[in-house]
């Protein structure tokens, strides 16, 4: 991926966005565009919409009302384009726990269509530093290794536009360490961060942009 | 990186079937529970019954796609649970995969497993209900599998449901069970035909009921199951 | 036009519910085999026939509701699945009480009755789905997918359990139908439709209402309080 061009589209475009559970709203007319290359920081409380907000992204949940574009693709009617190129990393890890860290990953990597699948997995566990308990089941892995596990989910999509949610929870402070490392080389690689996180230093640093939310709603921090 | 054109619809499906053909194996205990979970229900029939051989080789056909459905609902259940868990299945359809490619790969993989379940049990009841499998190994596996194929279709589609939803347990039989009916019925035919002979050669045009209710289960699944599982 | 309904239907109902039955029980001639008991036809026939028509009701509701979400439509097939259940049920009943003296049993497994039988336990099993889920979204979703699938399964139920019991010899109840009974059920028939017109109304309207109090209906998206100072874009 390179930088985009300057006529390139918003990375996320969020034109008057609701999102309704129940009687409750969690996103509230939500108006917001991300500029192409910029990475941007999520913050809010518990229960702000932050959640919300990346799954409707990554087309998890449709918009109640409102509509989204992605890489200037609309994220109910173009979906299938619009989930080719991003990955979430979510509080749910998406792994099986009967199956292992590789077999978790070639799995993907079968489904993505990618060349040789247990070279892949081998190199991205290497690269997250699981490389002793490649063999285990998730289900014996801490959250701190899960975590690790997940994010090598996410690079093996190679993403135009990562979503990461809450991505140094249940980290270790090397983890934190690694996890930074990690989120640096993707916004090298001209790849598109979008964070959520309570660690706002390590977001600020990260991140050019920044958006917070309070139920539902766009504030000034 | 390059990033591969998406895998089509079948080839997706494969990949899928084997991966859960691979959890399967890797939890052979929950598979062997099963077995013994529906060797118990045949033991049963014939408690329940009293020790009367005539009538339980007479009905050996019905009792056998009993027992296959009471383990069906447990099995199919499972193979749902085991996708919500860490919410998985988000994780399948953001990949992205097809959710139809989903369906195919989870009604083929509890096809397979009720077919194998169906396969252990033959023996089990020419043992204990002394039948014999008169039309051969041939009629036998095709009413197997076209019988498991009916139960597993729409099995699917209101396991995927079910295993949202509160009392989940008790919601897939009462949802299933009526529907299942009339595969139920020609399954259990089928069966009793093979098992006892066919003189009158009905045996094709229940094969062929058969294939017209997987024909429209099938159908139905394909088509609604990406309603029942994206939002 | 729904006020309308609801204030006018009860006494056409009524009158024909009357009229019907008073020309069943009273004017028409007793069945020649079957003598008086027959005339449970005149409330049996109709509330089968009526159950079948809300079940279509309940089916089209949800292939609409599948391919242009609504509230409304949701509602409706809630509505016309209870009263279709309801019917049903006073349908086979009554059936079971008619087929006491002609049958000498109350239960035999007749394709008709069969096939009844499971299709009152599919919607019970439809009820039981809508009762157990909680977000009204995904319940529409997949209690419409439900309700597809069990109205497609209807006629197979029909045609296999016909195809298994015709192994066996069928007791077959003679259908010729009297021109002086046929006033009679028409009237009772339309009865039977009126009231099903006036529960799927009233139905409808408690079901909207529960949707009401479940979500806001999308018509009142949240607007901008004074507490929330909306900032759109502002880092």
């Amino acid at each position: 991926m390179q930088a985009p061009a300057p006529a390139s589209p918003p990375a996320i475009a969020l034109h008057d966005v609701s999102k309704r559970y129940g009687r409750h709203w969690a996103l509230a007319r939500l108006t917001y565009s991300l500029p192409p290359g910029r990475s941007l920081l999520l913050t809010g409380h518990n229960g702000s919409g932050k959640t919300t907000l990346l799954r409707l992204v990554a087309t998890a949940l449709s918009p109640t009302a409102g509509h989204i574009e992605v890489l200037g693709r609309n994220t109910v009617s173009d979906r299938d384009t619009v989930r080719q190129n991003i990955a979430l990393l979510s509080h749910a890890s998406f792994l099986y726990e009967d199956l292992t860290a590789q077999q978790n990953l070639t799995v993907l990597a079968r489904l993505l269509g990618l060349p040789s699948p247990t070279d892949v997995a081998n190199e991205l566990l290497t690269r997250v530093g699981l490389t002793r308990r490649t063999q285990s089941p998730v289900r014996q892995f801490s959250a701190g290794m899960r975590k690790r596990l997940a994010i090598a989910r996410l690079l093996m999509k190679a993403p135009s536009l990562a979503l990461l949610d809450e991505p140094f929870g249940e980290l270790d402070p090397s983890g934190i360490q690694a996890m930074e490392t990690i989120i640096g080389e993707l916004k090298a690689s001209g790849v598109t961060v979008i964070l959520a996180t309570h660690l706002i230093e390590q977001g600020l640093s990260l991140c050019e942009e920044r958006l917070h939310l309070s139920e539902g709603r766009a504030v000034a921090a | 990186m390059k990033r591969p054109a998406p895998i089509g619809l079948f080839r997706a499906a494969f990949v899928l079937l084997g991966k859960d053909l691979l959890i399967e194996w890797r939890t052979r205990a929950r598979l062997n529970a099963l077995v013994f979970f529906s060797l118990s229900t045949l033991l049963l029939f014939s408690f329940a019954l009293g020790p009367d051989t005539k009538l339980l080789e007479r009905n050996a056909g019905g009792y056998l796609w009993l027992a296959i459905l009471f383990a069906s609902t447990l099995s199919m259940g499972e193979s749902f649970r085991i996708e919500y868990e860490n919410a998985c299945l988000d994780g399948l359809r953001l990949a992205p995969a097809d959710a139809r490619a989903i369906f195919l790969a989870k009604a083929m993989g509890n096809t397979l497993l009720l077919v194998a379940l169906g396969g252990l049990l033959i023996p089990v009841m020419v043992a204990l209900y002394g039948v014999k499998v008169v039309l051969g190994v041939g009629p036998l596996l095709a009413t197997l599998a076209l019988g498991c194929m009916a139960l597993a279709a729409p099995g699917t589609v209101y396991a995927a449901i079910a295993s949202n939803a509160r009392a989940r347990d008790v919601l897939l039989p009462l949802l299933l069970f009526p529907l299942i009916v009339p595969a139920l019925l020609a399954s259990a035919k089928a069966m009793m035909l093979v098992l006892q002979g066919d003189p009158m050669n009905q045996l094709n045009s229940w094969f062929g009921l058969l294939g017209g209710f997987n024909l429209i289960y099938w159908g139905l699944g394909f088509a609604l199951f990406p309603r029942v599982i994206e939002d | 036009m729904g006020k309308f309904l609801r204030m006018a239907l009860p006494p056409i109902a009524l009158g024909l519910l009357v009229t019907g039955h008073y020309i069943g029980l009273a004017v028409a001639p007793p069945d020649r085999e079957m003598g008086d008991v027959q005339r449970i036809m005149y409330a049996h026939v109709p509330a089968v026939w009526i159950a079948l028509m809300a079940l279509t009701i309940n089916f089209i509701c949800s292939v609409v509701y599948l391919f242009k979400p609504s509230w409304k439509t949701d509602s409706l097939a809630e509505a016309s699945a209870e009263v279709g259940l309801l019917f049903g049920t006073v349908g086979v009943l009554l059936g079971a009480i008619w087929g006491r003296p002609t049958w000498g049993v109350y239960w035999t497994w007749d394709p008709r009755l069969t096939t009844a039988a499971i299709l009152l336990v599919s919607y019970m099993g439809y009820m039981a789905l809508r009762r157990f889920v909680e977000d009204p979204e995904k319940r529409a979703v997949w209690s419409a997918v439900v309700g597809i699938i069990a109205a497609v399964d209807l006629p197979i139920i029909w045609y296999s359990v016909k195809w298994w019991r015709s192994l066996h010899q069928v007791q077959s109840s003679p259908k010729t139908v009297d021109p002086e009974m046929v006033l009679p059920l028409r009237i009772s028939a339309f009865a039977f439709l009126a009231f099903m017109i006036l529960f799927i109304l009233h139905r409808y309207r408690i079901a909207l209402h529960e949707r009401q109090a479940e979500v806001a209906l999308p018509d009142a998206l949240p607007t901008d309080g004074p507490q929330a100072n909306r900032t759109p874009g502002v880092v």
